[in-house]
């Protein structure tokens, strides 16, 4: 059993700073609780989102790198964006594998690299917790609430990067050991369209209602995703008839901890998911 | 059945998308399997797998020139179910790359677009700033009317922030801008 580390450094990313404060939010709260606390990294930058890596590959890794140079020593870096956590962990690979690259961004930024960066998905951090037993007393709370778990790309990862542990089913069976029931459906790996919502919204509408279809059609009463751009995509390109209530996973973690939630994140969603709580009874804010 | 004629190897151009991608092309067996992964390839015009076949049959132009290249957004999801775990999406990363030095005919240039409007969000201010990104897309595509419903939605929310959140140190930032590719300086 892993040792729980309780000071994390942070990285957001731009999607939690912005569009999804209710997530970062959610995210502190809940860790919080359980007295881990967050310092995020001073002066962060954009990890280079989707556009870097696609049309410039040596910015994709110099944004990444900056990031890196600016995490402090000794922390385990928590990145809670699984699209920045890709990008950083491939940054981070593309650095060790390379004196040279090192040496070049520490004439850039005009400080030694740090190889031992830990970086920390939030679901590895997710998983400790449960194996050191943080859960326990929370069994039941979520009411019999029917989820669709969402993971999206969140868990395909390039190659290189793929070697690790996985964590497929880690939100059935958090959500499952804290009262949800966890329904099958067809797209919890489907790739929600990312800036295709954009660039070409009619790609992403067709795909958006077909992943909310498949999780209506299963009899689940939300979507419970752990990535922020999923989230933004399903709530902003789905058609009147499927406005099924989409949870980020941090907010459905902190509803857990009875009166520790708070309205204002609900208040931010563009589809209202407080009538289900409602009903679940568990609209109960601090 | 769409019929292509293969064209004569063009090895100059493997070994420039192999080196980019850090990739082996000769694994792909074409199994199809990353086809069968991808979500995107009914709005392709010629599935990933048909894509690194061309690569090998000398097609570069037609694969420079396909909207392939850009609709796929990197989801990995085809590397996930590549029997001998080609690297689909750094491949896509280099041909869109290899695309753009050699001012081949964008395919998608809605897609570019986008992309450097993050890209000069990011040089702006360190980090995405959406509703500027949303904003000159829209400007530029002379569409200010699709999506004004959802923005009116999106801006109570607080989804859509007027000011950015910013880097402080912007002159580091944005000396990144400058940095090249060591294999490009050498080609």
């Amino acid at each position: 059993m892993k040792k729980i580390e309780t000071e994390l450094s942070y990285f957001p990313g731009c999607s939690l700073a912005t569009t999804a404060k209710e997530n970062n939010s959610s995210l502190k709260s809940f860790l919080n609780y359980f007295s881990i606390q967050l310092t995020e990294v001073e002066d962060w930058n954009c990890c280079g989102s989707s556009s870097a890596h696609s049309i410039n590959s040596k910015l994709a890794l110099s944004l990444a790198a900056r990031n890196l140079f600016l995490a402090p020593y000794g922390k385990p870096l928590l990145v809670s964006c699984p699209a920045c956590f890709i990008r950083l962990g491939q940054a981070q690979m593309e650095m060790n594998e390379s004196k040279e690259t090192q040496k070049e961004y520490e004439r850039q930024f005009e400080r030694p690299y740090n190889t031992d960066i830990k970086l920390l998905h939030f679901f590895e951090l997710l998983v400790t917790m449960r194996e050191n037993g943080f859960f326990k007393n929370l069994t039941g709370r979520l009411n019999g609430l029917k989820i669709a778990p969402y993971y999206g790309c969140m868990l395909a990862k390039p190659p290189r990067m793929a070697k690790g542990e996985n964590h497929y089913g880690l939100i059935e069976k958090t959500m499952s050991s804290l009262g949800c029931e966890s329904l099958q459906w067809p797209f919890l790996y489907t790739c929600c369209g990312t800036f295709l919502s954009v660039s070409r919204p009619k790609i992403a509408e067709n795909l958006v209602n077909k992943i909310i279809q498949g999780a209506i059609q299963s009899g689940a009463e939300c979507i419970v995703t752990a990535c922020a751009m999923c989230h933004l995509n399903l709530e902003i390109r789905c058609l009147p008839e499927n406005r099924l209530p989409i949870f980020h996973f941090s907010e459905l973690l902190s509803l857990a901890l009875e009166g520790k939630a708070s309205k204002d994140w609900f208040k931010r969603h563009l589809i209202n998911p407080e009538p289900l709580l409602k009903k679940r009874r568990l609209d109960i804010y601090r | 059945m769409k019929i292509i004629k293969t064209g004569r190897m063009d090895r100059e151009f493997i070994d420039q998308v192999e080196k980019m991608s850090r990739s082996n092309l000769s694994v792909c067996w074409n199994c199809m399997a990353c086809s069968g992964g991808c979500i995107f390839s009914e709005d392709m015009d010629y599935l990933p797998n048909r894509i690194v076949r061309m690569i090998q049959f000398g097609l570069k132009k037609k694969v420079l020139e396909s909207s392939t290249i850009w609709l796929c957004v990197g989801c990995n999801n085809c590397a996930m179910e590549c029997p001998n775990s080609l690297d689909m999406g750094a491949i896509m990363d280099a041909l869109r790359q290899i695309a753009l030095a050699e001012n081949a005919k964008i395919a998608e240039p809605e897609i570019l677009f986008f992309h450097n409007a993050v890209l000069d969000s990011i040089f702006r201010h360190g980090r995405t700033h959406k509703f500027e990104v949303m904003m000159r897309y829209k400007w530029a595509k002379k569409d200010m009317l699709s999506d004004v419903g959802l923005g009116l939605k999106m801006i109570p929310k607080g989804k859509l922030g007027f000011f950015p959140s910013r880097v402080k140190d912007r002159k580091t930032l944005r000396s990144l801008f400058q940095m090249k590719e060591r294999f490009h300086e050498k080609n």
